[in-house]
């Protein structure tokens, strides 16, 4: 099997560089944590690697609001090597922060007539930071990250992390074209009706949207926080899972290339 | 040049959550209930920008056009400024001049990343107000909408022209004749210069330069007063004492070294060869050993007077001054964890019932916890541990603690400034922000501070510290530097001072890059800015320092050069502005000489007879009092599990929300050796006898990290104390007392102290109705801090109950020691016997508790602390949502107690050294064997019916549903 290099972008407030790169690199890929400031030197730079990650953190603080800056640095620099990296059979995946990067920069949903992205993620309901662990249903087939996977338990940890999406048009064809990939749901599987299983209050109960070929995929949860059994919450009540249920989302990309 | 506005109201069909907010807020306040608030947000932009730039900028950057509209006008221009509701009043809120901003400062690289050019951007918000008259308004301002401290209300329209600040100044030598003033014009030069010094230190120094046969710059002064403040050099504490409690009388040369200190020092001496301190008390944090590659730090520092002022603000920066510790620690340790501790008055207490200048606790409460949350948050450092103490005492003086661990390669543990090396500060600019600081921290708060202090309020800018942290991390791996430290209270005079103390040093204070012109020589060589790190840097290393820093965006400048002199010289452009000998300025403060005196308290006993008739009533009441209360509303604020470390969290059990003794983090990706940090404070123990108060916040702290599976062999503790005005020979001997139980617990238990600070004169001073001055003096609070070791994460407890069947048991002592309790809290009660410390049963117990649970016998532990074992009881039951049954028959007691006084004893009393342990059935022998040394009750079972029964010899004292316990503790802060 051929390893997959990986590109693990930070920018200045990045925090979640270190553990996405080791999770990648237990799933069998080889991971770089590149700066951004690399990237925009030298954009060439990213045609290496086979997958691209942005991990969570707060970029440039989330100051104006989370991901906006770096998503417009993406945009009004980077646009044309990140489409190409795009459009050429590569994986882009961003966790929490760089969910929110990848959705404000075009990336992951097609920009409108207006040039406007047709959805967001903004202020949770309660209007406050949350960390919390959650239920995911995978609701696509169409993902690669998701594939085997029925239901994962992840840890939230964000401000805005509340899915909006334009109109009710926009979200119909998003959920009928299976880009609502991540939901969450009750412990039982059945639809959160609403807060704590839904966090934050996203329409739809959206946790994680792909592109429409599936190979861009962000998502609020961070699967990089739960690689092995010690990181469960309940571990010492329930016992020692074998792996994190985090592990099956970096093995998929990493096996994509395979 | 233009100035545009751009406002940013929520789109329609999207709620105003700062609205709403602020209307709650303000209704509290005691505003009419009619009021109602829209909160908008906004951007100033000044620059070459048309309409239409502004207008893009607005909508592709500035805002979020699915949930936001915006209105973009020149500022002054009547559309910004129509009411979206008639008759609603207009007040604008911006920061003050000079004011960290840390959104503008992105927002500005946002900006000219699009390529639109733009000189200065600020924030600020608006608010329209209805349904209250102008007085409410101006009322609203001042208690919630602004905090005069760093913002400015504005009434109406925004009237501006320009933002543009601060301008170039002609450079003034000045000195300050002090040769030949009277002992009254030495004490008010003191005052009126905020240097803080007393007037032994002022003759000092005026004989110093009479020698000299000159006047002292005024830097000079300055520099003095910054080194010689009580926050820099501990003058008090590590000064010579006179104590007598009238048991005993001691004479100390230097309290801290005789008592904390050397209690590390004996016990590194019996380790000998397997000492595992490796750092202690010298220099920013203290370190120990971890594993084969890594040593930890760890350190606990107060930033009480800033968060009184600004409680968002003084927390922020607190956070971000200990993370600063941490890195400036060794040649750097990299941050892997924070606790935060804090103290608060009664966040219900009336609007009606405040003294002049002192903000409401609970907005005290709220600006602390988001300041810690924004900035730790920000750093990706997880806050795993942390506590909330509540006494109306800490009214004008809210207390606010905290802590980081770091994790730092063995070989980076120890550092050295070389001469001829650069001194090199990089990180943020230097502005005004936190001018006298330093020398603040020395005075007492009293209704004027605001006035008077405003300028050591300091906002921080987590993103510039995390981007210094992430390139001195690296720049420490290709081992780019010779010595490294912070910048925290007096700026680059502390810094760069202490750095050169063993050499000498000149500095360039023209070369400091600033963030605005205008700045003297000596204002840049005291500021406070945050976020700046010194690094001393050979010449030859210089260029390839410079340019990794450059490469993450990070400025890095020489500022000054280490010099084999024995000299601070400052140098201002050619001029020098100032030349001190280190000696002088570091061994030249007088000692100061106090007494301190401590009247040992006779216990008054409380009378129980007829006092158990309530018994539901009491636990309900101690488990909704404030201090035991779920803090479930803060925890979940706090990135907890950032850096993927996180075995056991703070929240633990079945629904994830009970409380946990302490957190565990493994540190290593990869490796299964993990870290505890817990805590111990007990204030209301001080108010009996600050000895035991002391004994138990150590017992505790300890117990904690026991119960979730550290080894009491390799705990190492931090001190924190914060006390009144110290001047006082009675305040000073509650300190010393509480010093000496530290010593005595310390070498006893074999936990080594390896760091420490104190915050002294917490005291708040007003003028009643009546005109008189009334003082609230905190109460003597000391903070623990452990941070223990496990060898095998996969080794560790939890406090919830885990299985119906399985034997629950109590090991420890019960003694009749209810003084200070949280049963006579709820009570209403004084008296009894405080609970104390006895170091042989600790040496008996917790070894056996650890084996215990390094050898996978127990289920469930969690530590007694306040409310006794009732209330341990109830949380181990509601955490694992299961039952349990107890028959207090079974509790071993030091005495035989009868009726009332029994029950009363066994289910509140909060002696230490005690854990509840659930065990299965078919490992009770095993487990009791190995308890043997310990003193052991088998004292029931975990229950499936959701019940928490009390027995007592077959006499039913309590039978509760676990499920109206649990609302009773969650219910008081679930904001």
């Amino acid at each position: 099997m051929t390893t997959p290099k990986v590109l693990v972008l930070r920018a200045p407030g990045t925090n979640c560089d270190h553990e996405t790169k080791y999770a990648f690199e237990l799933a069998g890929g080889q991971a770089d944590r590149v700066h951004l400031n690399r990237v925009l030197e030298n954009p060439a730079l990213v045609e290496q690697y086979q997958i691209m990650c942005i991990p969570g953190g707060f970029s440039y603080g989330d100051d104006v609001a989370a991901g906006r800056i770096f998503a417009n640095q993406l945009r009004s620099q980077l646009a044309d090597v990140m489409h190409e990296f795009k459009n050429s059979d590569k994986l882009i995946l961003g966790i929490c922060n760089g969910f929110q990067v990848l959705i404000k920069s075009g990336l992951l949903l097609e920009d409108d007539a207006q040039g406007d992205p047709p959805a967001t993620l903004c202020w949770n309901n309660h209007g406050l930071y949350e960390d919390r662990w959650v239920t995911l249903q995978n609701s696509t087939d169409k993902c690669v990250f998701l594939r085997g996977i029925q239901q994962v338990y992840l840890p939230i940890a964000h401000a805005e992390g509340k899915f909006v999406m334009r109109d009710q048009q926009v979200a119909d064809q998003l959920e009928s074209n299976q880009q609502l990939a991540l939901r969450y749901v009750n412990s039982d599987g059945a639809p959160a009706d609403g807060f704590p299983e839904n966090p934050n209050g996203a329409q739809r109960n959206v946790a994680g949207v792909c592109d429409d070929s599936g190979r861009v995929f962000g998502l609020m949860p961070h699967p990089e926080r739960f690689l092995d059994g010690t990181q469960h919450p309940r571990w010492t009540r329930e016992g020692l899972q074998q792996e994190g249920d985090g592990v099956a989302i970096f093995r998929n990309a990493v096996e994509y290339f395979a | 040049m233009s100035l545009w506005e751009i406002d940013i109201y929520p789109a329609e069909g999207h709620v105003d959550r700062a609205g709403e907010e602020i209307t709650s807020d303000a209704i509290d306040l005691g505003l009419a209930p009619s009021i109602k608030v829209a909160a908008v947000h906004g951007y100033l932009l000044e620059g070459s920008i048309d309409a239409d730039e502004a207008s893009l900028l607005a909508n592709k950057l500035l805002a979020d056009s699915i949930v936001e509209k915006t209105v973009v006008a020149p500022v002054g221009d009547p559309l910004l400024n129509e009411a979206p509701v008639d008759g609603a009043i207009l007040v604008h809120v911006i920061n003050k001049p000079g004011v960290m901003d840390p959104v503008a400062m992105s927002a500005q690289q946002g900006i000219s990343d699009l390529g639109i050019g733009v000189e200065q951007v600020r924030t600020f918000r608006k608010y329209w107000i209805t349904g209250v008259d102008e007085a409410s308004v101006h009322r609203l301002a001042e208690k919630v909408l602004a905090n005069d401290a760093i913002e400015l209300a504005v009434h109406g329209p925004l009237q501006l022209e320009a933002l543009a600040m601060g301008a170039a100044s002609e450079f003034e030598l000045k000195t300050i004749p002090i040769r030949d003033l009277d002992d009254d014009g030495l004490e008010l030069l003191s005052k009126d210069g905020q240097l803080y010094l007393t007037l032994i230190e002022m003759q000092t120094i005026q004989q110093h330069f009479q020698q000299l046969e000159r006047d002292p710059t005024d830097i000079e002064l300055e520099s003095v007063a910054q080194t010689w403040s009580e926050h820099c050099s501990h003058k008090t504490l590590a000064g010579r004492i006179a104590y007598k409690d009238g048991e005993t009388e001691r004479h100390f040369e230097n309290m801290l070294k005789e008592t904390v200190f050397a209690a590390t020092v004996k016990i590194r001496e019996e380790l000998g060869a397997e000492d595992w301190c490796v750092s202690v008390f010298k220099d920013n944090a203290g370190i120990v050993t971890f594993d084969d590659d890594f040593n930890v730090a760890f350190k606990v520092e107060t930033h009480n007077h800033p968060s009184a002022l600004e409680p968002y603000g003084g927390a922020n920066t607190g956070i971000g001054g200990v993370i600063r510790d941490t890195l400036g620690t060794g040649l750097g340790a990299k941050p892997i964890c924070n606790t935060d501790i804090f103290c608060f008055a009664n966040p219900e207490i009336a609007h009606s019932d405040l003294p002049a200048g002192v903000l409401h606790p609970r907005r005290v409460m709220k600006g602390v916890v988001s300041g810690v949350r924004d900035y730790g948050n920000r750093m990706g450092i997880p806050t795993v541990n942390g506590a909330i103490y509540f006494d109306d005492r800490y009214l004008g003086n809210p207390l606010v603690y905290a802590g980081n661990v770091g994790l730092i390669p063995k070989e980076k543990s120890f550092k050295e400034a070389l001469p001829g090396e650069w001194a090199v500060v990089i990180g943020g600019r230097t502005g005004r922000d936190g001018i006298h600081g330093a020398t603040f921290s020395s005075a007492e708060l009293t209704s004027d501070s605001e006035m008077l202090s405003g300028g050591a309020v300091q906002i921080g800018n987590a993103i510039t510290e995390k981007m210094v942290m992430d390139v001195m991390l690296e720049a420490r791996d290709q081992e780019l530097y010779s010595c490294v430290t912070d910048c925290g209270a007096g700026g680059l005079s502390s810094a760069i001072g202490e750095m050169g103390e063993e050499i000498g040093v000149e500095v360039y204070l023209d070369k400091a890059p600033l963030k605005y012109d205008g700045l003297s020589y000596t204002e840049i060589w005291i500021s406070e800015a945050q976020e700046r790190m010194v690094f001393s840097v050979s010449d030859e290393n210089w260029e390839a320092f410079r340019s990794l820093c450059e490469s993450e965006g990070v400025e890095a400048t020489i500022v000054g050069k280490f010099v084999d002199h024995g000299r601070l010289v400052l140098k201002y452009q050619d001029t020098v502005v100032g030349d001190l000998t280190m000696e002088f300025l570091h061994d030249g403060r007088p000692p100061i000489i106090r007494d301190a005196h401590y009247q040992i308290p006779e216990v008054q006993p409380i009378d129980l007879n007829g006092k158990a008739g309530n018994l539901e009533q009491d636990l309900v009441a101690i488990l909704g009092s404030l201090n035991v209360a779920s803090k479930e509303w803060v925890v979940r604020q706090y990135d907890h599990e950032v850096q993927a470390g996180s075995v056991i969290k703070p929240l633990v059990g079945v629904q994830n929300d009970g409380p946990g003794d302490a957190a565990v983090v493994k540190p290593v990706l990869g490796s299964n050796r993990g870290i505890t940090v817990s805590c111990g404070m007990n204030p209301r123990y001080g108010d009996y006898d600050t000895y035991h108060m002391a004994a138990s916040a150590i017992d505790e702290a300890v117990r904690n990290s026991v119960a979730v599976g550290a080894d009491p062999s390799r705990i190492a503790v931090l001190d924190n104390f914060c006390w009144g005005y110290t001047d006082r020979p009675e305040t000073l001997g509650s300190l010393v007392r509480a010093a000496l139980a530290c010593h005595d617990l310390a070498v006893e238990l074999k936990t080594p102290f390896i760091s420490g600070k104190d915050s002294l004169n917490n005291e708040f001073s007003y003028q009643n109705d009546a005109g008189e001055k009334v003082t609230i003096s905190i109460p003597p609070t000391l903070l623990i801090s452990a941070m223990g070791q496990v060898d095998d994460v996969t080794s560790c407890t939890t406090m919830d109950a885990k299985e119906a069947g399985n034997v629950i048991y109590l090991v420890g002592v019960t003694k009749r020691e209810l003084g200070g309790s949280h049963w006579t809290l709820v009570n209403e009660l004084d008296g009894g016997a405080v609970p104390t410390v006895c170091p042989e049963n600790c040496n008996k117990t917790f070894p056996a508790v650890h084996q215990a649970i390094k050898s996978g016998l127990v289920r469930a532990c969690h530590d007694l602390s306040e409310g006794g074992l009732a209330v341990a009881a109830a949380e181990m039951a509601f955490a694992g949502g299961l039952g349990l049954k107890l028959d207090l028959a079974k509790v071993a007691t030091d005495a035989d107690y009868q009726g009332d006084e029994d029950t009363l004893i066994k289910l509140f009393s909060e002696s230490n050294t005690r854990f509840l342990i659930e065990v299965a059935p078919e490992n009770c022998d095993a487990f009791e064997s190995g308890l043997e040394g310990a003193t052991l009750s088998r004292i029931g079972s975990v229950t499936e019916d959701d019940q928490l029964v009390v027995e007592s010899g077959g006499q039913l004292l309590l039978s509760t549903p676990v499920g109206q316990l649990k609302e009773a503790w969650q219910s008081p802060l679930r904001w």
